[in-house]
């Protein structure tokens, strides 16, 4: 099966239940999405599929065949780090950051969509991705740091 | 000598709040976990657990398995290198089981495989006859006579009680009560996962997510059979540790297999596995009384505290050791005798979790101190404020507390946050049971709790504990670069950072890079007991001083200013520095003596909103005062206190390792919950900085703190909500609705040894 990830077109072969994220991380060489439940429940392989955010170990890879995938990898670019990316770096969202590439990218999606939402917009939008460490203080305020970055300049 | 500073002003020093090291990395994903870890021609790893708590093993089959394809390792007991036991304190865990299995979840076998389903499938298709014994999974019930004997020593791993004063005296008013504490996971977020690589002179590399590389390294070479300079470690990427990674997982099988293909193994557990494969908090059933005087001076505290220790030791005995030091918590107790006892049980086995034997008994002696404020009718904040330990007090171990005490200054400062703005929740996200909508606020009350808590910071009872550090001074085409070695674990907490800062501080180069943490350079302890900043940190500090001096004396003989770096800098400096902290006394009988080496404490307060009629809670705001003798890193002091408070409100409302004979009911995040963005409120932190003589820059630790008394804040705001007793955490919806108090099934006379324990 052929597909679109991170702009450039992949040739794949999946097995019949293998997941997205495991074709992602084992197949394309893209390890950046994490695998922490496999269940959809911790959001840390957060990818976007066709714009859409999903859990990328919820998806079957073979369900992707034609379509658009965009994982943590295609964020950041040679003129540097996207804004989302700087923020949760200075505001201390990070700290093991094996939640950090899902949360990125869900807060990337959360702001495509909604740029300026509320702590409490923010709080039910990321509330499927599970971060141990930090409690969540700094990533909220690492989106609202994010969001004044990308469009209140 | 002089030793002032350089004069250069660089950026992101001690003091300031600066961006982690390995911020951009992991931003970026490209950070690499050990899960990530690759080799060419890398086998996969994996391993067959016992399905029973307690069983003989008859016999095992692996010929199948062997047979299939891909497979090209099968190891069971019969065929290990050694029949040596590991174990963090005591060494009394097989590699693999042999002749019987002690829980659910113990490794039977391993198999590596081309593929990680391949590998899946072989583990399978092994065959072990069982012949299933009863299993002893309560605590109490395995310390009493007769029972059966889990281990050729007996079922006490260890037992600690501190008599101090005269515990048997009397007072004005006398309050009781049980309290339990459930099994708690660590729930780092990224899995256990390592990769072997053997070696050409019949030895291996282990690249592994741990949180300390010398003791995986203690346990792993003697099983492996190999001496340890053949066994060389180095720091995977770690998601997350808590105290999980204390204990060898997967370390000691990855080995294994690596030396028996002659291929590099990866060894990753899913999330149903990592909860059967490393160890958990203590368990714990403790027994209180408190005396005091009408005016409300303590006068006597007297506890039995059991621990569940599950199938094999880990770190039990530092762990009941803590639960029973501090098991009076930060208050002027004359009086006191704790017997603190840590059990063998068939249920998987418990070990290091943040707060470590602090935390169970923090829940019940905060439980009592607003027992003690109800029945004298005095404020519970006025109550811990007047019995407050001050500089100086001694602990119920008769040691007195050195450096700072401020806890009348934390609990004061806290109790004088302001409190989050009072009216009618409308949205219902907001109130209890959130998006499920159950209720538009008729039923909800709100409730405010307060605790204060304590522990020790670094390793205790003699302990010899010591860290490593090396740190070059060089220069190149860029200009003056610092190197620093060490073989700590950077688990998350923002060690990195800390050691970039200090060089920056000490030597003011701005340029600091870090080489990775391995075997080769000397230990640098664990990542544990809230002790890195304070004792890799004072490595670093030493290393740079002694750097300095050379810096110094260099630019003496050439007669150039100390800070002009690069003419001082044509031969690099090289300095390698073990640090120590002072001595601690091992443990005597009655455990009075100076034990520790110094300590942390904290205040929380919670506002919880909870729901009578459904018994679902929201906590609506902690506060928190922190004594942290002085904050490196500002920011990510933050970090650490509202991380914490977040795994203390999980166990306080939510998180359970729920057993049921010793089988794990919940091992995945579906069942097992975790705080999310919508339980966790907002937090008011308070940084108290009164610097410690003897740590860096005078900083204390900051990681353990505030997990040890948000639990027990949280569960009283959901009593001064409800007027329920909740003498269990997590407090579950079920105990607010029906309001049955918790009962151990124990009597226990409070101070007796719990082997006189009698079934109530
Ligand atoms: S790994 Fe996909 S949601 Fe947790
Ligand atoms: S930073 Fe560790 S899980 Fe979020």
């Amino acid at each position: 099966m052929k597909l679109n990830v991170n702009g450039s077109e992949r040739d794949l072969e999946v097995d019949d239940h293998e997941s997205l994220l495991t074709a992602l991380r084992e197949r394309l060489g893209l390890p950046g999405s994490k695998n922490a439940c496999e269940q959809g429940e911790c959001g840390s392989c957060s990818v976007l599929l066709d714009g859409a955010l999903v859990c990328s170990c919820l998806v079957l890879a073979g369900a992707v065949a034609g379509r658009d995938v965009r994982t943590v990898e295609a964020l950041s670019d040679d003129e540097g780090l996207h804004p989302v990316q700087r923020a949760f770096a200075e505001t201390g969202a990070v700290q093991c950051g094996f939640c950090t590439p899902g949360l990125v990218v869900a807060t990337y999606a959360l702001l495509t969509e909604n740029p300026e939402p509320s702590d409490r917009e923010v709080r039910e939008a990321l509330s499927g991705n599970i971060c141990r460490c930090t409690g969540y203080g700094r990533i909220l305020e690492a989106v609202q740091r994010a969001s004044a970055a990308m469009y209140r300049r | 000598m002089s030793t002032s500073a350089p004069r250069v002003r660089v950026r992101g020093v001690v003091g300031e709040s600066v961006e982690r090291p390995d911020a951009v990395p992991k931003v970026k994903g490209e950070f690499e976990y050990a899960s990530d870890l690759r080799r060419d021609g890398m086998l996969f790893g994996a391993t067959l657990r016992s399905p029973h708590a307690h069983a003989r093993i008859a016999g095992i089959e692996t010929s199948a398995a062997k047979r299939m394809s891909g497979v090209r390792a099968v190891i069971t007991s019969g065929e290990l290198p050694t029949r040596e036991r590991f174990g963090l304190m005591k060494l009394d865990q097989p590699v693999l089981a042999t002749e019987r299995v002690r829980y659910v979840g113990e490794p039977v076998a391993i198999v590596a495989a081309d593929s990680a389903e391949e590998a899946r499938l072989a583990v399978r298709a092994i065959t072990v006859r069982y012949e299933p014994l009863a299993a002893i999974t309560d605590p109490v019930a395995a310390l009493q006579q007769g029972a059966e004997q889990l281990h050729r020593s007996g079922n006490v791993i260890d037992e600690v009680i501190v008599v101090h004063g005269d515990p048997d005296t009397r007072a004005d008013v006398v309050v009781e009560g049980e309290y339990e504490v459930a099994m708690q996971d660590q729930a780092a977020l990224g899995p256990e996962a390592g990769l072997a690589i053997p070696r050409r002179d019949g030895g291996v590399d282990l690249h592994v997510a741990t949180q300390w590389l010398h003791e995986d390294l203690r346990q792993i070479a003697p099983c492996l059979g190999l001496p340890e300079s053949k066994v060389r470690l180095v720091l995977a990427g770690v998601g997350g540790a808590f105290g999980a990674r204390e204990d060898v997982t997967l370390q000691i099988h990855t080995c294994l297999l690596a030396l028996a293909t002659r291929r590099p193994v990866r060894m990753t557990y899913g999330r149903e596995e990592s909860f059967y494969g490393h160890v958990h908090r203590h368990p714990a059933k403790l027994f209180y009384a408190h005396g005091a005087t009408k005016r409300g001076e303590l006068v006597f505290v007297r506890a039995t505290i059991v621990l569940d220790g599950g199938a094999y030791a880990s770190s039990s005995p530092a762990v009941i050791a803590n639960a029973a030091c501090f098991g009076a918590g930060p208050y002027r107790v004359p009086n006191a005798r704790i017997h603190a006892v840590g059990a063998y049980t068939n249920n998987p086995p418990a070990g290091a979790m943040r707060g470590f034997g602090a935390v169970q008994s923090c829940f019940a002696y905060e439980g009592q101190m607003d027992a003690l404020a109800a029945k004298l009718g005095i404020d519970p904040v006025e109550l811990r404020e007047r019995n407050a330990l001050r500089n100086g007090d001694p602990i119920i171990t008769s040691q007195p507390v050195e450096g700072s005490a401020p806890v009348a200054e934390i609990v004061r400062r806290c109790a004088d946050a302001p409190l989050p703005p009072r009216g009618p929740e409308t949205d219902p996200i907001a109130l209890p049971g959130g998006a499920g909508n159950l209720t538009h606020g008729e039923g909800v009350r709100r409730g405010v709790g307060f605790a204060v808590g304590m522990k020790n910071v670094c390793y205790s009872h003699g302990f010899d504990d010591f860290a490593t550090a090396r740190v070059r001074l060089m220069r190149d085409e860029r200009g003056p670069l610092a190197r620093v070695h060490t073989a700590a674990a950077e688990v998350g907490q923002g060690l990195v950072t800390v050691c970039v800062q200090i060089v920056r501080t000490e030597l003011g180069v701005e340029r600091v890079e870090l080489d990775p943490p391995d075997t080769t350079i000397g230990s640098a302890g664990s990542s544990s007991a809230s002790r890195q900043t304070w004792m890799t940190g004072g490595a670093v500090l030493a290393a740079c001083r002694e750097v300095k001096a050379v810096l110094l004396s260099r630019a003496r003989a050439t007669g150039r200013p100390p800070d002009d770096l690069a003419a001082l800098l044509d031969e690099p400096i090289d300095k390698t520095v073990s640090h120590r902290h002072r001595d601690t006394e091992p443990r005597d009988a009655a455990t009075q003596n100076a034990g520790h080496v110094a300590f942390l404490f904290a205040a929380h307060r919670a506002v919880a909103d909870v729901d009578i009629e459904t018994g679902l809670i929201k906590v609506v705001q902690i506060a928190t005062a922190q004594d942290v003798g002085k904050a490196i890193n500002p920011l990510a002091v933050v970090g650490q206190i509202e991380g914490g408070i977040a795994q203390g409100l999980g166990l306080a409302v939510m998180e359970e390792v729920i057993l049921k004979d010793g089988h794990v009911r919940n091992a995945s995040f579906t069942d097992y919950l975790l705080p999310t963005t919508l339980d966790m409120p907002p937090v008011v932190t308070l940084l108290i900085e009164h610097p410690h003589p003897d740590a860096p820059y005078g900083a204390k630790g900051v990681g353990e703190p505030p997990t040890i008394s948000s639990t027990p804040a949280i569960v009283a705001a959901i009593r001064a909500a409800t007027g329920r007793t909740l003498h269990r955490v997590p407090v579950r919806p079920d105990d607010i609705v029906f309001d049955e108090p918790y009962r151990s099934g124990w009597r226990i006379t409070p101070g007796d040894d719990p082997r006189r324990a009698v079934r109530a």
